[in-house]
């Protein structure tokens, strides 16, 4: 529990408290949000699919400080996952497909996520292996060029054999189905009623729990100490006997898995997936989230997906009203004002808060005796 | 300082870059419990020396042997493994991670839990973590500097920072402690304090090796050094007898003073 909330380690009754406060919160957010109509929820589920993605890069560029700017592509290897194997289109297009699985492939969850993780892992691991040797702007350029080899596959690969349905993209994916329950239908419980969209809300919560609990639980770890120190000086690192290939690896591997999962989730939420959802821009607002929250800090990364998600979605019912009140017409499409505000945010954080909104606390910033540390040293040790 | 094998034992190493024998046929035995000093002019071939056999550089020939078992130095991480650990002489620390934290990331090499251990809290897990932070503490305590484990390295003071290297390094049970000039940018009082803990290290039974411009420290500190002069060895032996060498005072001082 205290894990959530650092300050207050101390007094795990707080903590407790806390949590539990926070999951109330949590849990009746949708409820309350609902009734001001399903779009809104429906950017809930969205926060959170990219609360996820953001805290997966976070591990490849926070924890271990590879700029990856070709992300989307496991998002994508994800969602095109789980969109080949929950819809019709393999089995129309492939006759031993159709032999194989004559009421179609619906394939559940419990069987979706570990594939997914496990498939986006072995991407991230093989796209990860030839820019081991390579960093900064180097590495940041091959990774984009990687994103969009992705995409162009995607795009490309409806012939000769039909896989991804090429730009037209695949629909009919059939929804998730929780014990049962199908979540893209109404569900009563009593003379209660949660929507599709509700119900998506607390499976996605649930999904970014666990990757949130799973990033805590890796950056405190000795793998997490191995990421964060080939982040600060992979030389020191090698030093100390860090097989610092094998960990960058790992580090794309979980931080691809993260993506997988979210990938999946979108294709079954949306019911449709097209090489247009995995464009470059989508890598470069997720790494924005990163760097913009604070990178390497889970918090931070969260608050980061949070804002950068709900700017676009607040400008697109904010932007024509108020530029008619202040103008008397609407001057600037929101989408030309987004990727506005989106530079201008950039700009002002990297200005003025250059390790993000809400970065790691730092320790001993003012280190009481840095002369007096001196003098101690002086003593020989006993 | 007789044992049966050498902590140390490199023969032969020959090291060209391009048109430039950095090292030609240089070789050195450094015995269990001896702090062995490797000095030399600037550009003799010291920190090559020091790179080729912590993996840094791959070496064109020569035969390595750690503690009697023969070792190829072809990745750093693997040396490091073998048993020699390294600071550097422009100090390397992990800059944003605290005192403790660095001197943990010292225990990698020596343990082995992986992602599913750290994801499930396995039991195994938890105790080796604690094991990990204690040792990191003791280390901490035993080079002096506890009262700064929760500080980021970068905060430290230049005394203090050389000192966490130190305790990183030893945080991989090394056989044998690679220095490369420990004492550079230090006034006298911290050389004091540094060769104080070195000896302390040496008492403790490690195995040092000192790559260090101050004569005056490698002189009072070492059991026996190696002078290096244009990539070849010039003279070896106890510190005294080196003293002495008409070779070596010509490297230093220049022939008209040999």
């Amino acid at each position: 529990m205290q894990t959530f909330f650092p300050q207050l380690a101390g007094k795990p009754k707080a903590a407790y408290a806390a949590t539990v406060a926070l999951a109330v919160v949590l849990a009746i957010l949708p409820l309350v949000v609902g009734l001001a109509g399903n779009a809104w929820v429906r950017m809930l589920d969205f926060a959170l699919l990219y609360v996820m993605l953001a805290l997966g890069l976070n591990i490849v560029v926070g924890y271990a400080g590879l700029l990856d700017l070709g992300y989307v592509a496991f998002y994508a290897v994800g969602a095109y996952m789980y969109a080949l194997l929950s819809s019709p289109h393999l089995a129309e297009n492939f006759e031993w497909i159709a032999q194989m699985f004559p009421d179609g492939l619906h394939t559940p969850l419990w069987a979706v996520l570990p594939l997914g993780a496990g498939l986006a892992a072995t991407f991230g691991a093989l796209l990860g292996a030839p820019t081991l040797r390579l960093r900064g702007d180097y590495l940041a350029i091959v990774t984009l060029g990687f994103g969009e080899i992705i995409r162009i596959f995607l795009n490309n690969l409806n012939a000769p054999l039909n896989i991804t349905n090429g730009p037209q993209g695949i629909s009919n994916i059939d929804p998730v189905r929780v014990a049962g329950v199908d979540l893209s239908k109404t569900l009563q419980i009593g003379g209660f009623e949660l929507q599709s969209v509700q119900l998506y809300y607390y499976l996605f919560l649930v999904l970014a729990v666990a990757v949130i609990v799973v990033s805590i639980r890796l950056q405190n770890s000795r793998i997490g100490r191995a990421w964060l120190a080939i982040r600060e000086d992979e030389i020191a690192a090698k030093a100390m006997g860090i097989n610092t290939r094998n960990v960058k690896l790992l580090a794309y591997a979980m931080g691809a898995s993260f993506g997988g999962v979210s990938g999946a989730m979108f294709a079954s939420f949306q019911g449709f997936v097209s090489p247009e959802s995995f464009i470059l821009m989508e890598s470069i607002v997720i790494v924005s989230m990163v760097v913009l929250g604070g990178m390497g800090h889970v918090p931070g990364v969260i608050l980061g997906a949070v804002i950068l998600y709900a700017i676009p979605e607040v400008l697109r019912y904010a932007a024509k009203p108020m530029q008619e009140a202040i103008f008397g017409a609407e001057v600037v499409a929101p989408e030309a004002l987004r990727m506005l505000l989106f530079g201008l945010a950039m700009v002002v954080i990297m200005l003025y808060r250059p390790s993000g909104l809400w970065p790691a606390p730092k320790h001993g910033i003012n280190p009481a005796g840095t002369q007096t540390a001196t003098t101690a040293s002086a003593t020989p040790p006993a | 300082m007789t044992t049966e094998h050498p902590i140390l034992s490199v023969k032969g190493v020959n090291k060209r870059f391009g048109g430039l024998q950095a090292l030609s046929d240089v070789g050195m035995e450094i015995h269990r419990g001896q702090i062995y000093g490797l000095i030399g002019p600037n550009g003799a071939g010291k920190t090559t020396f020091f790179n080729v056999i912590t993996g840094l550089y791959t070496p064109d020939s020569g035969s390595f042997a750690l503690d009697g078992k023969p070792y190829e130095p072809t990745a750093v991480h693997t040396v490091a493994e073998a048993g020699i650990a390294r600071t550097f002489q422009n100090i390397r620390l992990f800059g944003e991670m605290t005192a403790l934290e660095n001197v943990m990331v010292g225990r990698h090499v020596r343990t082995k839990s992986g992602v599913w251990g750290a994801v499930m809290k396995t039991r195994a897990e938890r105790a080796e973590e604690a094991g990990i932070k204690q040792r990191s503490i003791d280390l901490l305590h035993y080079v002096g500097i506890s009262q700064y484990a929760d500080f980021q390295a970068r905060t430290l003071s230049y005394g203090d920072q050389r000192r966490l290297e130190i305790a990183r390094a030893l945080a991989t049970d090394p056989k044998l402690l690679a220095l490369d000039e420990p004492a550079a940018g230090m006034n006298a009082t911290e050389k004091m304090a540094l060769r104080g803990l070195l000896e302390h290290i040496r008492d403790d039974g490690k195995t040092l090796l000192l790559i260090e411009h101050d004569v005056k420290l490698v002189m009072g500190l070492c059991d026996q050094v190696t002078v290096l002069d244009y990539g070849k060895q010039i003279a070896a032996g106890r510190p005294s007898d080196v003293q002495r060498d008409k070779a070596v005072i010509e490297a230093y001082l220049g022939a008209a003073h040999a």
